[in-house]
């Protein structure tokens, strides 16, 4: 199948862009494309125009801004996983990076059409969401910044408004953690069925600090507070982790699908951070 | 309708165009050039891979008017003057195809594999691969084609111009 007619307009600044989305009261906005093509091909969504922000070259790339690093909408998956300042400073987006889908995805997809897209299932949200990221999120009164913890509202829907843009993804150094993305998939290049973002700061063999994202185990990503809080001090032995990875699931109400129930997701969560933290520990 | 200029297979096309035309149909249903194929309506299967600047990427997921001021190459540009690409020779030598509908994405996608692994391991080819299926299940011989491509002289480039 083929989308449905729409008008088309590829801005070259941030400003013409939302100029564009205020014009319209029905218009989609196009990042990487490769969440939205799809749905525009079954037609699951119609609208009036698509915002191509292909062409705005301020919404790409990595910089340092102190104790955080900025990645801009716009930059790629492939992008991401080149850039140094990621892989030193958010070593856990990389790994939950190099999971999504295949290399063609990655080559088009990026970061924030991935945040805003808001699948549950998808990767990015849950170590974005670990890692204290907070959203810059632009529209024509100007920029405000919202923490992960409020971005992400329920399924596919996010903080960002009809005539906003998010511009920016900021996350806070983790410069040294140890991370490990375990995504559970019964085949190759599918939605993850549960997936777990762990990321650990190490004293000697103590865990310091621990941060735990859940993809795919509620309408938005969640955060394994239980375990975070259990791991803290923790000496990083394979019964001390175990233990405080059994609490990965508490309070979560996962969806039950044809992949599994509620009560197998949760079960997997368990098994999949322990597995995680194991890995960010090592 | 949105006037684009595209490079494809090394010439230039300026067409007016619905801006909600697929890359793969662009090139298929204007430019002719069928080699290109559709596998599936989920951008799942990867037949349908061409590369836009140089990098692989599944053209049923890309609109033509993204492709605007933009080089693309298909499957139909890898062979010059009757000489096959080195992984089309590849390919052939080692029998990797059975229906030879997920060919055109398997070759494009093999020579972006070597772009970035240009003596690939058997793991880095599968999982260069991910994005591609054969139904036919013939997975082995291809992974054997692209290793051996791997070892051919200007398997990474794009196009069979070896050396000019």
């Amino acid at each position: 199948m083929i989308p449905t007619a729409f008008d088309y307009v590829a801005p070259e600044s941030v400003a013409d862009a939302l100029a564009a989305l205020a014009d319209s009261d029905d218009a989609k906005v196009l990042a990487g494309g490769q969440s939205l093509l799809p749905i525009l091909r079954m037609r699951l969504n119609a609208p009036d125009k698509v915002v191509d922000l292909g062409r705005i070259a301020e919404l790409r790339g990595v910089r340092e801004d102190g104790d955080a690093i900025v990645i801009g909408a716009m930059t790629s998956y492939v992008d991401l996983l080149a850039d140094p300042l990621v892989a030193e400073h958010a070593a856990l987006l990389k790994a939950a990076i190099e999971t999504v889908a295949d290399p063609q995805i990655r080559r088009r997809g990026t970061i924030g059409g991935a945040l805003v897209h808001a699948d549950p299932a998808g990767d990015v949200g849950a170590p974005v969401l670990a890692l204290d990221g907070e959203l810059v999120i632009t529209g024509s009164a100007g920029e405000r910044t919202v923490a992960a913890a409020d971005f992400f509202e329920d399924l596919f829907t996010t903080a960002v408004g009809e005539d906003e843009l998010l511009t920016a993804v900021r996350i806070p150094k983790h410069t040294g953690w140890g991370a490990a993305y375990e995504k559970f998939v019964r085949v190759a290049h599918q939605w993850s069925i549960v997936a777990v973002a762990a990321t650990v700061r190490m004293e000697g063999d103590t865990i310091a600090e621990a941060r735990v994202g859940l993809t795919n185990m509620g309408s938005t990503p969640l955060r394994a507070t239980a375990t975070e809080e259990a791991l803290a001090g923790k000496q990083a032995s394979a019964e001390a982790i175990a233990e405080a990875c059994a609490k990965a699931a508490d309070g979560t109400n996962p969806p039950s699908d044809l992949n599994g129930d509620g009560d197998y997701r949760k079960h997997l969560a368990t098994v999949f951070t322990r597995r995680a933290v194991l890995a960010a520990a090592d | 309708m949105t006037r684009i200029t595209v490079t494809v297979d090394g010439d230039t096309y300026t067409d007016d165009v619905e801006p909600r035309t697929l890359l793969v149909q662009y090139l298929r249903e204007n430019l002719g050039k069928v080699g290109t194929v559709i596998g599936c309506d989920t951008s799942n299967c990867g037949a349908c891979t061409v590369h836009l600047d140089g990098r692989s990427v599944k053209s049923c997921n890309v609109l033509a008017v993204q492709a605007d001021g933009h080089e693309v190459t298909t499957i139909e540009g890898l062979a010059t003057d009757g000489q096959l690409h080195p992984m089309q020779k590849a390919f052939h030598e080692n029998h990797a195809l059975q229906c030879g509908y997920c060919t055109p994405g398997m070759i494009m996608q093999a020579i972006d594999i070597l772009k970035d692994h240009p003596d690939p391991s058997e793991q880095q080819i599968r999982e260069g691969l991910e994005g591609n299926l054969c139904r036919c299940t013939g997975y082995h011989n291809i992974v054997k084609a692209v290793a051996a491509a791997a070892k051919a002289p200007g398997a990474e480039l794009a196009s069979s111009k070896v050396g000019e």
